[in-house]
């Protein structure tokens, strides 16, 4: 059934296809006016029945026969004519499958039929039987399986064994394996309290599949099941893994605009001068569930507002990895005695991940410095214009206090507490995995075989960062960039995704550890106007990224440089909630709906994305992931009339609007995207009226 | 000889061919001549079909190895040279080790040129395809193979993808070593010409376990490839002694001939299959192809119509009616012993056969059972043999053949196997593999719950042959203690010796490979049985003796034989 290459069909079946389907199309005229006009008499079933069995594909006819069985029934006298009217359901159903076997519409057909009552499972078992004979992997078949072992209540672990025999017939049967991956979650899921239980048995499973891994290793099927068994091994339950203040830290907001000597950047500055306060808790994954009531935030001086938490996730689901929230200070608290704000995540259950988990309790803890109210003081200095020219920035690895300066700002910190502690048996069943897959590929090059030792690696790395943070003993990043690399090289069709990876992998060794971030950090001055303050920047430019990873670890980040990469997508930037300038110039953005993460920085002042390649591509598929007027995700309170006025069409640029409108941007680089015309940078001025540059250029 | 008078003229007494002897190779040439339209007469002296590639109840098993085992005296008469037994069985060791006799005697069907089976794309399935006999036959696929220890041990044969992914023995880079030669061989097979060779033509023509040594392969896996999957005999570890180094070119082609073997038909589970009923139904079904294609019947001989009642239309048990009957009559083929050869006068010239019933026939060609002998004459001696590669055969080799009863299986879970006992497995000299098929009831081969054991191994003489086999009953059976204590002793064995089967009944004999014998113009010798699990060789020899008989004619063209009923819908070549 697999691998057949398709014949072109030959003068004489073309013909008689196409004498078929004349006769078909009589058939399908014909039963649409019964269906029109409800007509469900024999000779009417009867040419439903003719067409279905020649054509198991036309819906239509399916739901026709729904109808009529309805109706059928509905006159039917006792349990023997019931019966023989879902017997010829059955019949039927097993004809059209004669004819395909992949038909989605019968099959569905038969599981209606049985809910209507079944008489015989065993008959269906049988029947099953035969298509998983002709094709072992029909996911039809399987899917169908599933229903009636549920029906007939068949206990997981026959159907376990049956998976079993199946695979040992041929273990390249995707479906036979997900099978199993599904009985055996049951299975877990059931065997619940008792931990070694599922240790055991991913033990065992690994061993299974291991053996097919090395029999054929290019076939991919096992290492799909490994890849899920691989899942099993590292689930845990979400936490917390940092915040912004991080615990412990001392956050001193100054009334001169400084923060610990720093020059205090727009967000700070304008939020206290708002006397609100951002918080962000980011988790090992997206949770749903963060608010007032699973969030408990402790301070002696909390106006005793509810806080509302804000999903920071660029999709609209309520599932976010990092989430905001604003502490207000009320205007009589204007003290420089700090005040200690204690958090407490999930003391009751409500926060949970997409699986379903729990999450469990964390503590975070900090002390905030609140400045007087004195809104002479705060007063937002005089912007200049920001140039990402190099000779602007300055390395600060060579100045030890610098190392001072990011923990007082806040990098990455996880109490004790927090640290997820990763199980010995995991550990010790990602080692074995780990010196099997180099095993292997000592024997045989093969490209999945090296994705998966890149996993294993990555998997390997966040369970060790998890027990010994901060310790480079053990940690093979180097390692995975070289498979990465090798990937790129060997397997070209999956570039992109390979790329993707090399990118998360390469975050994660960069903010691993302060030395590694501290040589990427820079400070900030510009040459011309020595009067500036200085910032701190982080520069990731020019490393080749494609995809933005490890944020959670950036949360202080103001001032960012992602210039000359090959980003596509900006997605995780919005967990990043202090950043006020960005410099995304020179990547490989294709349109503004790709800049949507970007909407939610609100302290955002500086953007540079010119030279990507926003209006290069006719077609934008990213155009139908993201929110837009087109899926009535966003537009709707859109005032399209309003810029009629100024000769603009907001349909013609409203990808852009959706980006922008929000965004109080100062000044904004733009050029060298085909999309840039005097009309575009008409509207931009016109929907961010505070935009002081746009390219450059200073506006009136 | 009561039966003498029993026996019909023969009209009319020309023939084209008259051949003597229905086994394999004698049934095959007797249907591919008469598919030519050749007049043939085809004789047996025996009432049963197959002559040396017969399947036997046990007595006449017995009783027949005897009588070929020793040559009859013959008589002085130079004008007409008798037709004489060649001694073809020696060192002949029956041992009846169970105190009660074997039940149901009759039912059991030995072969007589154990152990053979057929793989599912060998040249002689091929043919039965060809020749439509295969609605004659029926088969039961082989269960499984290993390979023995001298203890007994008996581990699988990793011979396929699947068994490689469920075999627990093996380590997981054995299994990507086996697979990836595997792939190797199958990339190496299907290459388009003209695409770069995977193996090197070098490599080709090296000894093949020098190849496998090249490709890492361990000890134990060389050792199941070479023995279980490419069937070597000689120890190939050993090149300097080895009497037929198998290169790589023809191990990866067995290797390739087996993997295509697998799942060939749909109903055999592995690659080889063994006919039900024994071997001895090949050469009866080509006997019935042979006869169906007018052999004996043809021009004119209407009266043989009543003596040989054709088998057509007689319903499902076919099989069954024809199987006793040919004890009798022998269906169609005319059981006749032959008494003498006619010769021309110069004696050097033949002219046709002497019937014992004493009638003369006369024929252009004579075709005999290598069985037969022609008292030594002043003609050089020709060697017989099957042909395949006659000048390399070491003409001392022989084949020791042992059969066995129990009434357990050698392995639990297998009741039809094979299993492998490669050179050195047993004992420390030991040289060649000793080969081993089990059969049950379900192939007919013995009543259910009884199981019959063929064994063989080169050897270059009977003490030697005695010693492989004992050596590998002795790991595969338990041999029953008689005498008073009886039951005591087997109380002690069952504990000694775990599971394995009681042996109850066995038989040993050595056959020849190679027999010299006086070459006529017109008379040919057919092959004998050879040393190898298959027919692939046999099958060889026989196209070509029938080539040099009839170089001009082809030998058995694709041919649709008349509907019959099909037997039984598990047959499995449909």
């Amino acid at each position: 059934m697999h691998g057949r290459p398709r014949k072109a069909p030959t003068q004489e079946e073309q013909e008689a296809s196409s004498l078929k389907a004349v006769k078909l199309r009589e058939l399908q005229s014909q039963l649409l006016n019964f269906h029109r006009n409800k007509i469900y008499t024999k000779e009417a079933v009867d040419i439903s029945t003719k067409l279905l069995e020649s054509n198991p594909e036309y819906y239509t006819g399916w739901n026709y026969r729904k109808l009529s069985v309805q109706n059928l029934l509905e006159s039917a006298l006792d349990s023997d004519s019931v019966q023989s009217i879902l017997d010829e359901e059955l019949r039927l159903v097993e004809n059209a499958l004669k004819q395909n076997f992949k038909s989605y519409g019968a099959w569905h057909h038969r599981k209606w039929i049985l809910s209507k009552g079944h008489s015989s499972t065993d008959k269906e078992l049988r029947l099953l039987g035969k298509f998983q004979k002709l094709d072992a992997r029909n996911f039809h078949a399987w899917n169908y399986r599933r229903f009636i072992t549920a029906l007939k209540e068949i206990p997981d672990e026959k159907e376990l064994q049956y998976t079993t025999d199946m695979i040992y017939d041929n273990f390249s049967n995707y479906s036979a394996w997900h099978n199993r991956s599904v009985l055996l979650s049951h299975l877990m899921e059931a065997r619940e309290g008792g931990h070694s239980g599922k240790e055991n048995v991913l033990g065992e499973e690994f061993e299974f599949v291991r053996s097919a891994l090395f029999t054929d290793p290019d076939d991919q099927s096992g290492w799909f099941y490994h890849l899920w068994l691989l899942y099993q091994t590292l689930k845990r339950e979400p936490l917390l893994i940092t915040s912004w203040p991080s615990t412990g830290s001392n956050i001193q907001l100054s009334v001169n605009g400084y923060l610990d000597g720093q020059s205090l950047l727009p967000v700070l500055h304008f939020q206290s001068k708002a006397r609100k306060y951002p918080i962000i808790l980011c988790f090992n994954e997206a949770v749903e569930g963060v608010s007032s009531s699973t969030v408990t935030v402790e301070c002696e001086y909390h106006a005793g507002d509810d806080l509302i938490w804000i999903p920071l996730s660029a999709n609209k689901l309520d599932f976010a990895q990092a989430w905001l929230t604003y502490l207000n200070f009320p205007d009589e608290v204007n003290s420089l005695k700090p005040y200690s704000v204690k958090i407490t995540v999930a003391h009751v259950p409500g926060i949970t991940s997409l699986s379903g988990a729990p999450c469990s309790t964390t503590h975070t803890s900090f002390t905030v410095c609140v400045p007087l109210n004195d809104l002479k003081h705060a007063e937002v200095q005089t912007m200049e214009r920001i140039s990402w020219k190099e000779e602007n920035f300055r390395a600060r690895a060579t100045q030890p206090q610098d190392a001072n300066l990011l923990h007082s700002l806040g990098y990455l910190k996880i109490t004790m507490e927090n640290k997820p502690s990763a199980s010995d048996w995991s550990m010790e069943t990602i080692f074995t995995e780990i010196a099997h897959c180099r095993e292997l590929l000592s024997a045989t090059n093969c490209k999945i075989g090296k994705l998966t030792l890149a996993r294993l690696l990555m998997a390997h790395n966040t369970l060790i960062s998890y027990s010994r943070p901060n310790d480079g003993a053990e940690i093979h990043y180097d390692e995975i960039l070289a498979l990465y690399r090798d990937l790129m090289k060997m397997d070209p069709k999956h570039l992109c995704y390979y790329e993707d990876e090399y990118s998360l992998a390469l975050l994660k060794q960069l903010t691993s550890n302060t030395e590694s971030l501290l040589k990427y950090s820079y400070e900030y001055q510009e040459s011309t106007s020595p009067s500036m303050k200085s910032s701190l920047c982080l520069r990731l430019n020019g490393l080749s990224l494609s995809r933005l990873g490890s944020m959670e670890c950036l949360l202080w980040v103001q001032m960012l440089d992602l210039s000359h990469n090959k980003l596509r997508s900006v997605e995780g930037l919005e967990a990043l909630q202090l950043l006020s300038y960005l410099n995304l110039s020179n990547n490989k953005i294709c349109s503004f709906t790709a800049l949507e993460p970007i909407r939610m920085l609100k302290a955002l002042q500086v953007l540079d994305v010119s030279y990507n390649e926003i209006g290069a591509h006719s077609v934008d598929s990213s155009r139908y992931l993201c929110s837009s007027p087109m899926n009535h995700a966003v537009g709707n309170d859109w005032n399209f009339e309003e810029f009629a006025n100024g000769g603009i069409k907001l349909n013609d640029h409203w990808d852009a609007f959706l980006v922008f409108k929000d965004l109080n941007l100062i000044q904004l680089e733009i050029m060298g995207n085909p999309v840039v015309n005097d009309q575009l940078k008409a509207f931009l001025f016109k929907i961010m009226p505070a935009l002081k540059w746009l390219d450059g250029e200073k506006c009136n | 000889m009561d039966e003498t008078a029993s026996y019909p003229p023969i009209e009319p007494s020309n023939f084209d061919l008259i051949v003597i002897g229905t086994g394999l190779p004698e049934s095959i040439l007797a249907s591919a001549a008469s598919a030519t339209g050749k007049n043939v007469l085809h004789l047996d002296p025996n009432p049963f079909y197959g002559t040396l590639y017969s399947s036997l109840p046990l007595n006449e098993l017995t009783s027949f190895l005897r009588s070929q085992s020793q040559p009859l005296t013959p008589e002085n008469d130079e004008s007409t040279p008798q037709l004489l037994t060649l001694p073809l069985y020696s060192s002949i060791e029956i041992n009846s080790l169970s105190l009660e006799p074997i039940e149901n005697s009759r039912k059991l069907n030995l072969d007589l040129s154990g152990p053979r089976v057929l793989l599912c794309s060998d040249s002689m399935i091929d043919l039965i395809l060809k020749t439509g006999i295969n609605q004659y036959m029926e088969f039961k696929s082989v269960d499984a193979s290993f390979v023995g220890d001298a203890e007994g041990n008996l581990g699988s044969v990793p011979d396929s993808r699947s068994a490689i992914f469920k075999d627990r023995s093996l380590s997981l880079t054995e299994k990507n070593q086996l697979m990836k030669l595997f792939k190797l061989v199958q990339g190496h097979i299907g290459k388009e010409s003209g695409e770069d060779d995977l193996i090197s033509e070098e490599d080709l023509e090296s000894p093949f376990v020098e190849f496998l040594n090249k490709f890492g392969l361990s000890q134990k896996l060389k050792s199941i490839i070479l023995y279980a999957i490419v069937l070597a005999d000689h120890d190939q570890d050993n090149l300097e002694n080895c009497k037929d180094v198998i290169n790589t070119k023809s191990g990866i082609d067995h290797l390739a001939l087996y993997h295509s073997s697998i799942g060939r038909f749909p109903n055999a589970n592995g690659p080889m299959i063994y006919p039900i009923y024994g071997q001895g139904e090949l050469p009866q079904a080509f006997c019935r192809r042979a006869a169906v294609k007018g052999c004996i019947y043809k021009n004119g001989l209407d009266s043989f119509n009543e003596t040989f009642e054709t088998p057509f239309g007689l319903g499902l048990d076919v099989r069954f009616v024809v199987f006793k009957k040919l004890r009798c009559d022998l269906g169609w083929v005319l059981r006749m012993p032959v008494a003498a050869l006619l010769m021309d006068k110069d004696g050097l010239t033949y002219k046709g056969v002497k019937l014992v019933s004493g009638q003369e026939l006369f024929s252009n060609q004579l075709i005999l059972a290598p069985c037969f002998m022609i008292p030594s004459r002043l003609t050089p001696a020709a060697q017989v043999a099957n042909s395949y590669d006659v000048g390399r055969r070491d003409a001392k080799e022989k084949v020791a053949r042992g059969i066995c009863i129990a009434k357990s299986s050698v392995k639990p879970e297998a009741a039809n196997c094979l299993v492998f006992f490669p050179p050195k497995s047993l004992y420390p000299e030991q040289k060649t593999t000793v080969r081993v098929l089990q059969l049950s009831g379900n192939v007919a081969a013995c009543p259910s719950g009884m199981f019959v054991t063929y064994l063989s191994a080169m050897c270059d003489n009977a003490v030697e042959g005695k010693k492989l086999l004992d050596a590998a009953i002795s790991a595969l059976f338990s041999l029953p203690i008689c005498g008073n204590s009886e039951n005591n002793g087997i109380e002690k064995l069952s504990e000694h010796t775990d599971s394995k089967p009681i042996l109850l009944w066995s038989a040993l004999y050595i056959q020849e490979l190679t027999m010299f014998q006086d070459s006529f113009n017109s008379i040919s010798f057919t092959p004998l049985p050879d040393e190898h699990l298959h027919y692939n060789y046999l099958l060889d020899a026989t196209e070509k003796l029938y080539q040099k008989i009839y170089p001009n004619e082809e030998f058995l063209t694709q041919t649709n034989l008349p509907e019959e009923p099909v037997d039984d819908d598990s047959s499995e070549l449909d």
